[in-house]
């Protein structure tokens, strides 16, 4: 059994995201120091650690935001780390919620969602057609015929991006500021937007920077309970928060960051309850 | 009104004495140049004679030239900033930076005047292409201004919030459509004024195309003075009409300006 291929690992669950030996360096200052460790499918992760500890750094080699200076991040069967591979394909699945929310400022909350299913559906068609253009030349030469791709509607496909996202809004409740711009709302609303964002391309995961750190207190829950219901909903997530209240009710496993390495690992449970690691205690008695 | 002179009386009283100054100068202007018969002349050549239609096609060349210089420069202009702001991972992108570089500096570092001539003398005629010089013009201004424009486009762009770019590359856009969907837009509305600044600057220097024999409102004036023997008058509209066009311009801009202040607000 190889883990490598993204299929299983020893406990038998599929693991999505397989991180080995991450090295990111920043001039002098090693800030990942070989972290090897295994996102599962399914799985909730939440990475807490003290400032500066590396925990956004991490997330952002996972989607290749920061390129890793060493080591491999293996998804769907790709090193995404390596230059070579394809990485607009892979980000499609893994999506990304920044601390700054991050909206475009010049779409509106509509354009913000269907932008990038849009684009990426139309390149689909453009793809397909010059492929049955090389399939009907080829077929003149052939005795028995290839078929041709099915290409699809352009037309259907900004149709079908938009009633996705229109149902998106709808579960968050801000359907009716579809054509808004981002200015017009509050940090919550922005936030829950920029979720929704990620949502509408299907993500195998999504990553979240300290989603609720830049809000409102009084916003905080609305973020939480929406990313929530993703978790309850079976998606994968990593998460990088402050919010150890999160952390306890949704967390399959909590990662504890220190020094450019995962110090600790665990279950909630462990981690807060029965943190081994000296550093682990130091830092919950510290926030908590 | 008491209030408002309380307020301006030193501007009142700076346009009081500049109204007095032109008073003088322009009544020893009439006597001592013989005002009067300068102006006939003008007129003569201008209005009887029909001269206004040099000066149609003229101001109509120069917002041609003006106009299609600022879109091809702002083509251009955007192109190389983008390529500029690509990360250099691969070979080909730093040759395409050294390219834009290149082009940067030598359209900054000649006179307009002189990529004129050797374009339209030299470069347009070893390429064998024949061009009316007004096309060719506004294909050299458009060059010209390409190399300012990067350079106000990269501004533009680095004042862009990098976060924008990143969560345009996170759900999976690559890198060019990133730039021109998301951050493109959003740094063009920040340069809005200095783009109108570089339009200004372009119809002021639009007034050398008469190197190459287009006619463009100063050539326009200079015909006529040189085909009535008269200077004087025709030169003083010519500036007249330059600073009406730029100042127009220069209120429209004030006015975006405004419109996005208040936009941004909200
Ligand atoms: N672009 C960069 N250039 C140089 N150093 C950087 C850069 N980004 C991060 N660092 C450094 O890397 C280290 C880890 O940063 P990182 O942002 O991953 O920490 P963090 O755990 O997310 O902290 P925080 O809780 O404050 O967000 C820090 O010391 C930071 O100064
Ligand atoms: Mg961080």
């Amino acid at each position: 059994m190889n883990a490598n291929n993204g299929i299983n690992d020893e406990s038998g669950k599929k693991v999505l995201i397989d991180v080995v030996g991450l090295r990111k360096v920043y001039g002098s200052k090693v800030v990942l120091d070989g972290v090897s460790e295994q996102i599962h499918e399914g799985e909730r992760v939440v990475i807490i650690g003290p400032s500066g500890s590396g925990k956004s750094t991490f997330l952002r080699c996972l989607n290749c935001m920061e390129d890793p200076d060493g080591g491999k991040i293996i998804f769907n069967g790709d090193d995404i780390a390596d230059m070579k591979v394809d990485i607009n394909k892979h980000r499609e699945k893994m999506g990304m919620v920044f601390q700054q929310f991050n909206l475009f400022n010049n779409k509106t909350v509509l354009q913000n969602i269907t932008l990038a299913p849009v684009y990426l559906g139309k390149k689909r068609i453009r793809r397909a057609k010059i492929k049955n253009a090389f399939i009907s030349v080829g077929n003149l030469f052939r005795k028995d015929k290839k078929t041709l791709l099915e290409v699809g509607d352009k037309s259907k496909v900004k149709a079908d991006a938009e009633a996705n996202a229109h149902r998106l809004l709808q579960r968050i409740g801000l359907d009716d500021r579809a054509d808004e711009y981002p200015s017009r709302l509050s940090g919550g609303q922005k936030q829950r937007v920029a979720i929704v964002r990620a949502l509408a391309m299907n993500p195998e995961v999504i990553l979240f920077d300290e989603p609720t750190s830049a809000l409102d207190p009084e916003m905080v829950g609305e973020v939480l309970e929406l990313m929530k219901q993703l978790a309850n909903e079976g998606m994968t997530m990593v998460v990088v928060t402050h919010e150890m209240g999160f952390a306890r009710e949704v967390a399959d496993r909590v990662f504890f960051m220190c020094d450019g390495n995962i110090a600790e690992k665990g279950t909630p449970e462990q981690i807060f309850k029965n943190p081994q690691n000296p550093r682990t205690k130091q830092f919950l008695d510290s926030i908590l | 009104m008491k209030k408002f002179f309380k307020k301006h009386w030193i501007d009142a009283i700076v346009i009081a004495a500049v109204a007095v100054f032109l008073y003088f100068g322009a009544c020893s202007i009439y006597t001592k140049f013989r005002f009067a018969k300068k102006w006939n002349i003008f007129y003569d050549y201008f209005v009887v004679n029909h001269g206004y239609n040099k000066l149609v096609t003229g101001l109509k060349n120069t917002g041609i030239i003006a106009v299609s210089g600022l879109m091809i420069g702002i083509i251009i202009g955007t192109l190389i900033a983008v390529v500029k702001v690509i990360p250099p991972y691969k070979k080909i992108t730093r040759y395409a930076q050294t390219v834009g570089n290149i082009y940067v500096a030598f359209f900054r570092g000649t006179p307009i005047v002189v990529q004129l001539l050797v374009g339209y003398y030299i470069l347009l005629p070893l390429l064998s292409v024949n061009l009316p010089p007004v096309t060719a013009c506004c294909l050299i201004f458009g060059l010209n201004s390409g190399a300012y424009i990067s350079e106000i486009m990269r501004g533009g762009i680095k004042s862009v919030d990098p976060g924008q770019l990143e969560a345009a590359r996170a759900v999976g856009l690559p890198f060019s459509v990133a730039m021109l969907k998301v951050v493109v837009p959003q740094a063009i509305k920040n340069i809005l004024p200095t783009l109108g600044n570089e339009f200004i600057a372009l119809i002021k220097e639009t007034a050398v195309v008469g190197y190459v024999g287009a006619v463009d409102i100063t050539k326009a004036f200079q015909d006529q003075g040189s085909n009535s023997y008269e200077y004087m008058i025709p030169y003083l509209v010519m500036a007249l009409i330059y600073i009406v066009i730029v100042a127009l311009i220069a209120a429209m801009i004030k006015l975006m300006e405004r419109r996005l202040a208040k936009s941004e607000r909200k």
